[in-house]
């Protein structure tokens, strides 16, 4: 009794907290993953010296400057030791990749450079060096507004990340959309639903003890609904980042975000 | 080789007490994850953490399996003298991983 | 939606949350009693002194940050010696042990811990004059909704 009693509490305060948030945002009710989470998670979120994603941005930047390929040219060769040039490029990702005619996600970006300009081999999705410079990278576009989908370019992308979205998936037959949308706030379990803003993404996740990517997230979510995941890097995973980036369009970019 | 970020304060007034901040890159495997063929995946775990610090060493832990992945450690400590503060990770197969950082005292 | 201790995962409507492995063994507050007399060595612990700040609801068991503060003037001639952190229903009840001494200034530590389930958590200080000094938490551990599979 005295620890429901207790659980209560807790979630009220959780409640209270999200609630705060919104009032805050100044009219925009769109609120971060970051703002569903208890107290003790945005503290060490927020702080670089406890945030373990840290972790991976300083494992990032040591291999952004290491030389990788036959030519022993580094990331840092073209684009800089500091990688300015980096500023806000998470931001406007998922882009449009007019060599391809597709869309192409940040991880993929990166392992298209590592491939085709240092000749090095293609990186493994979800495996450490992708992971570690796409949060080196994305850490450079934090406090950046999300813009993905003011080019007009990644529209039909869009609109195929919003069907999928919408579509019924797996053996629960539930539709993103049904939490996400419909029920955003609620509790599933103990847990609180989020709205879905992959605003944080890489992501150091308590429950993976480790980074990792939106597309891992996503599949934790297909294989929730009893529904079979997409290979790493399909472009319907591409199609859904698209969507949701251009969904949180305008909101603040915060890599590398801590969730439970 | 695993990444560390330390944090001190790089100046302080002598007398004054600081908190020190340290993370390492581990994954802590407990030796209780079960595998599927059977059995368990083997325990490697930082077992030790230490802090010298003006010729002696000044903040010491024992771990175990329960303390998280990439294992995070702040404590306080008296700034006595301009140095160096060494940082000493040492896990179960006695592999050391050491991490500096100065501070100054005035 | 609330947990049921001493339930480790709900089962939740949807049936969302799949099973994972449990653990192989478990700590019982018996061992941990035991541990913490064998910290103790003799000495009977007395409540006070020692602040135990960790959260009542954990969103996720996998890291719990957990600070440990005792009231010591950490002199020379009146110190703590080492802080001890149990659990009662890990594999094993022990957690970490600290060793600190005048020169830390304060007796502050703050790391991050696994829990298991949800349970209470001991913190024990034992001081240069040998007496031992105890505080416990009452959790609830729970666990995101979706978890892979």
């Amino acid at each position: 009794m005295r620890r429901a009693a207790l659980a209560a509490v807790a979630l009220a305060a959780l409640g209270a907290a999200a609630a705060a948030w919104a009032q805050s945002a100044g009219g925009d009710a769109r609120r971060p993953g970051s703002a569903f989470m208890s107290r003790e998670t945005q503290a060490m979120q927020r702080d670089d010296k406890a945030n373990p994603g840290m972790l991976s941005v300083l494992e990032g930047e040591e291999l952004w400057k290491a030389p990788a390929g036959p030519a022993g040219r580094s990331c840092a060769s073209c684009h800089g030791a500091d990688a300015a040039s980096m500023d806000g490029v998470a931001a406007r990702h998922p882009a449009f990749d007019p060599a391809r005619g597709e869309a192409i996600d940040l991880a993929g970006r990166i392992a298209q450079c590592r491939e085709e300009s240092q000749g090095a081999p293609a990186p493994r999705r979800e495996g450490r060096e992708l992971l570690a410079l796409t949060t080196f990278v994305a850490h450079r576009s934090r406090g950046a507004r999300v813009s993905t989908g003011e080019d007009a370019r990644l529209a039909p992308t869009i609109e195929a990340g919003r069907r999928l979205w919408q579509a019924r998936l797996g053996q629960l037959n539930l539709s993103c959309a049904q939490c996400h949308d419909d029920n955003a706030g609620m509790k599933l379990g103990a847990s609180t639903i989020p709205e879905a803003h992959p605003t944080g993404y890489p992501i150091y996740r308590l429950e993976w003890q480790d980074i990792g990517s939106l597309q891992r997230r996503i599949r934790g979510c297909l294989t929730g609904v009893r529904a079979e995941p997409f290979a790493y890097g399909a472009p319907e995973y591409v199609a859904l980042e698209a969507f949701l980036m251009d969904r949180a369009r305008g909101m603040e970019m915060e890599t590398p975000g801590v969730r439970p | 080789m695993s990444r560390a970020l330390v944090s001190v304060p790089p100046r302080a007034r002598r007398g004054e007490v600081v908190e020190i901040r340290a993370m390492v890159q581990h994954e802590m495997e407990t030796g209780f994850r079960p595998l599927p063929q059977g059995g368990f995946v083997p325990r490697l775990i930082l077992r030790r953490f230490e802090c010298d610090y003006d010729g002696a060493t000044v903040f010491a832990a024992d771990l175990h399996p329960a303390i998280s992945a990439n294992p995070y450690i702040a404590f306080r400590l008296r700034a006595t003298r301009s140095g160096e503060l060494v940082f000493r990770w040492i896990d179960d197969r006695g592999a050391v991983r050491e991490e500096r950082a100065a501070i100054e005292v005035a | 939606m609330i947990l049921r201790a001493p339930s480790r995962r709900l089962l939740l409507a949807g049936g969302l949350a799949l099973a994972a492995a449990p653990f192989p063994a478990r700590a019982t507050p018996e061992a941990a009693r035991a541990a913490m007399r064998a910290f103790a060595g003799g000495a009977e612990p007395r409540r006070g002194r020692v602040e135990l700040d960790i959260p009542t609801l954990v969103e996720n068991g996998n890291a719990v940050p957990t600070v440990v503060r005792v009231d010591s003037p950490m002199t020379e001639e009146d110190h703590v010696v080492e802080i001890a952190l149990f659990n009662e229903r890990n594999p094993l009840p022990d957690i970490a042990r600290f060793h600190l001494g005048p020169r830390c200034g304060e007796a502050w530590v703050s790391t991050r811990i696994r829990l298991g389930d949800t349970q209470t958590v001991h913190a024990l200080a034992r001081m240069k004059d040998g007496s031992v000094w105890a505080a416990s938490a009452e959790l609830i551990v729970t666990l995101p909704a979706c978890i892979e599979g």
